[in-house]
């Protein structure tokens, strides 16, 4: 359904993204996982038509994202970073606008207005301005105007962004239920979004795809490591070298203006153990040793580690 | 709806919902007002002299002594007020990012940028039919030729539309609106400028060609009753090359 091959985007000196390929099928849901500034939002405005690439092709249902624009918009629905709203108009003037402009006609427009002002918990606001509403509202109206002409495609920029867990959870739904029949690429920063609604995660960083993965095995990969948080009354001056020469310990850093160290180290290791000893043995006094979950920036931060950056290619 | 009607629908809709259309709407009205009172009171005051000398009847011209002086003044108020009804056409798209919206939805560039203009050309059409209200009371008392109002009218549309159209590229330039109404008033006055430049320089090559670049000697002809296809075409053509402009502007956007 999408293809994307040998994309690159340039902002004239700076490349926002650099030699992209990947396709997505028919009924899939994708996540696009990646910091600030990785390029997942040019990708997703390449594929809208919104703009060219500088190179590659980007293909919608067989057609061209720059030679046949009209053909690819009528099949996408778009919801940007920022929701576009008209604040001086309310909520049901807003949708008839976008729907007309999606050239659907009246009586479908009545229809799937009805449907998707109850689908995104809406009908309460229909009549006010859209300028009055909370930012969660305005994200669910934003989410409205992507899904209004059900289209074949959704092109989700954040859509979960600026709304209470229970929103969080409603919207999660409601892509879920657009599983099987719409093909779906999603942007977000949180993993567990992106595992709990889709078949296939796509990791962008600086312009590059670092991987393509299911959630499944993207948390495998999580997995080859532990994090300790371990806080000691006193330490040692060359606390950090000491750490490090525990077996099993791949990284230490410490925590500044206290006496907490992060402590890293390989799953088959007894770390937890060899910490408490350590401790102990040195007579610091051990008032905190935690395991921590790996977050996103994590998995980033392993990703992104290998790969050669562009930028020190480059200078 | 064709996809310029919607447009141009929900652009009207956002201009009668804003402060804006009103304070311009007033003002220029206002003014226009003002100035209508002031040359009929110096009018009448003329014919009061004219009366006063020869002890007859005068016939005073109403054409020249009111409506004339009207056109012409308006035309400065046009100049001050017209950059302030198209600063936001794309200037504020861009700013609330909406901009996105319509650039990926199945429509032209070519549909959105005629859409924006008509929009102000609608707005800026009720206006001057506000003001005919002037020559229609004036028309209760004293006769005139209504063939100089008509292409005074005719002028004034004109003038107004391409100070329209020059708003339309500089809001499409920027996503400040004040820099958009600033860009569109320093284009419009540098144009005015040329004309008054070429009168200087007289029957030169280039005194001719400042002269027909700026609008003052074809909104003078128009003004006076002289329908003259090479203004009509001044205009037309000065419109279309906004259209265009505002158009290359738009796509050139997306490019970087």
């Amino acid at each position: 359904m999408i293809e994307v091959q040998h994309v690159t985007k340039q902002y004239g000196p700076i490349t926002a993204i650099q030699d992209i390929s990947f396709s997505v099928k028919e009924g899939e849901i994708v996540a696009f996982l990646g910091p600030n500034g990785a390029g997942k939002t040019t990708t997703m405005r390449l594929l809208t038509g919104y703009m060219p690439p500088t190179e590659g092709t980007l293909r919608i249902a067989g057609y061209d994202c720059f030679e046949s624009p009209i053909q690819v918009k009528q099949r996408i629905g778009y919801l940007p970073e920022s929701p576009p709203l008209y604040l001086e108009l309310t909520v049901h003037e807003y949708l008839t606008f976008v729907g007309r402009l999606k050239g659907l006609s009246s009586e479908l427009l009545t229809q799937r207005k009805c449907r998707v002002l109850e689908q995104t918990g809406l009908v309460d606001v229909q009549h006010r301005v859209i300028g009055h509403l909370s930012r969660g509202y305005r994200q669910r109206v934003g989410i409205a105007q992507a899904i209004l002409h059900d289209p074949p495609v959704l092109i989700l920029d954040e859509p979960t962004v600026g709304l209470d867990p229970n929103q969080i959870i409603e919207i999660r739904d409601l892509i879920k239920s657009l599983a099987g029949t719409h093909t779906i690429i999603l942007s977000t920063h949180i993993l567990s979004e992106a595992t709990a609604l889709c078949q296939r995660v796509i990791i962008i960083h600086q312009g590059r795809i670092a991987a393509i993965d299911t959630p499944e095995q993207l948390s495998a990969r999580l997995r080859h490591s532990q994090k300790l948080s371990l806080t000691v009354k006193q330490s040692l001056p060359d606390m950090e070298p000491q750490l490090r020469a525990i077996p099993g310990v791949q990284e230490v850093c410490a925590a500044p203006s206290s006496n907490t160290f992060i402590v890293e180290a390989s799953l088959d290791s007894d770390i937890q153990e060899d910490l408490t000893q350590f401790v102990v043995k040195h007579g610091l006094g051990l008032l905190e040793l935690k395991s921590q979950s790996l977050s996103l920036e994590d998995v980033f931060i392993r990703l992104t580690h290998n790969t050669p950056s562009n930028k020190t290619d480059k200078s | 709806m064709t996809p310029v009607h919607t447009l141009v629908a929900k652009e009207l809709r956002c201009f009668f919902v804003s402060p804006i259309v009103y304070v311009v709407g007033a003002v220029f009205l206002g003014i226009f007002g003002l100035l209508s009172y002031w040359a009929v009171v110096e009018a009448s005051n003329q014919a009061l002299r004219m009366m006063q000398m020869t002890d007859t009847f005068a016939q005073i011209n109403i054409n020249d002594l009111v409506f004339r002086k009207v056109f012409y003044n308006l035309n400065l108020v046009l100049m001050l007020v017209l950059p302030l009804l198209t600063m936001r056409l794309f200037a504020e798209e861009r700013k609330l990012r909406t901009f996105e919206l319509l650039l990926t939805s199945p429509i032209g560039i070519n549909e959105i940028v005629t859409a924006k203009f008509l929009s102000v050309v609608i707005i800026y059409c009720i206006l001057l039919t506000l003001t005919a209200l002037v020559p229609m009371v004036l028309s209760a008392y004293v006769s005139f030729d209504w063939h100089p109002v008509f292409t005074g009218y005719l002028a004034l549309l004109l003038q107004g539309a391409f100070m329209l159209a020059i708003g339309l590229v500089a809001s499409a330039l920027t996503e400040n609106q004040i820099i958009a109404a600033f860009l569109s008033f320093g284009v419009i006055l540098l144009l005015w400028l040329l004309g008054a430049f070429g009168s200087t320089l007289g029957d030169t090559p280039i005194g001719h060609v400042f002269s027909y670049i700026s609008f003052i000697e074809h909104y003078d002809r128009l003004v006076r009753g002289l329908v003259h296809v090479k203004d009509l075409i001044y205009y037309l053509s000065g419109m279309a090359l906004m259209w265009f402009a505002a158009h290359q502007v738009v796509d050139a956007h997306r490019w970087n």
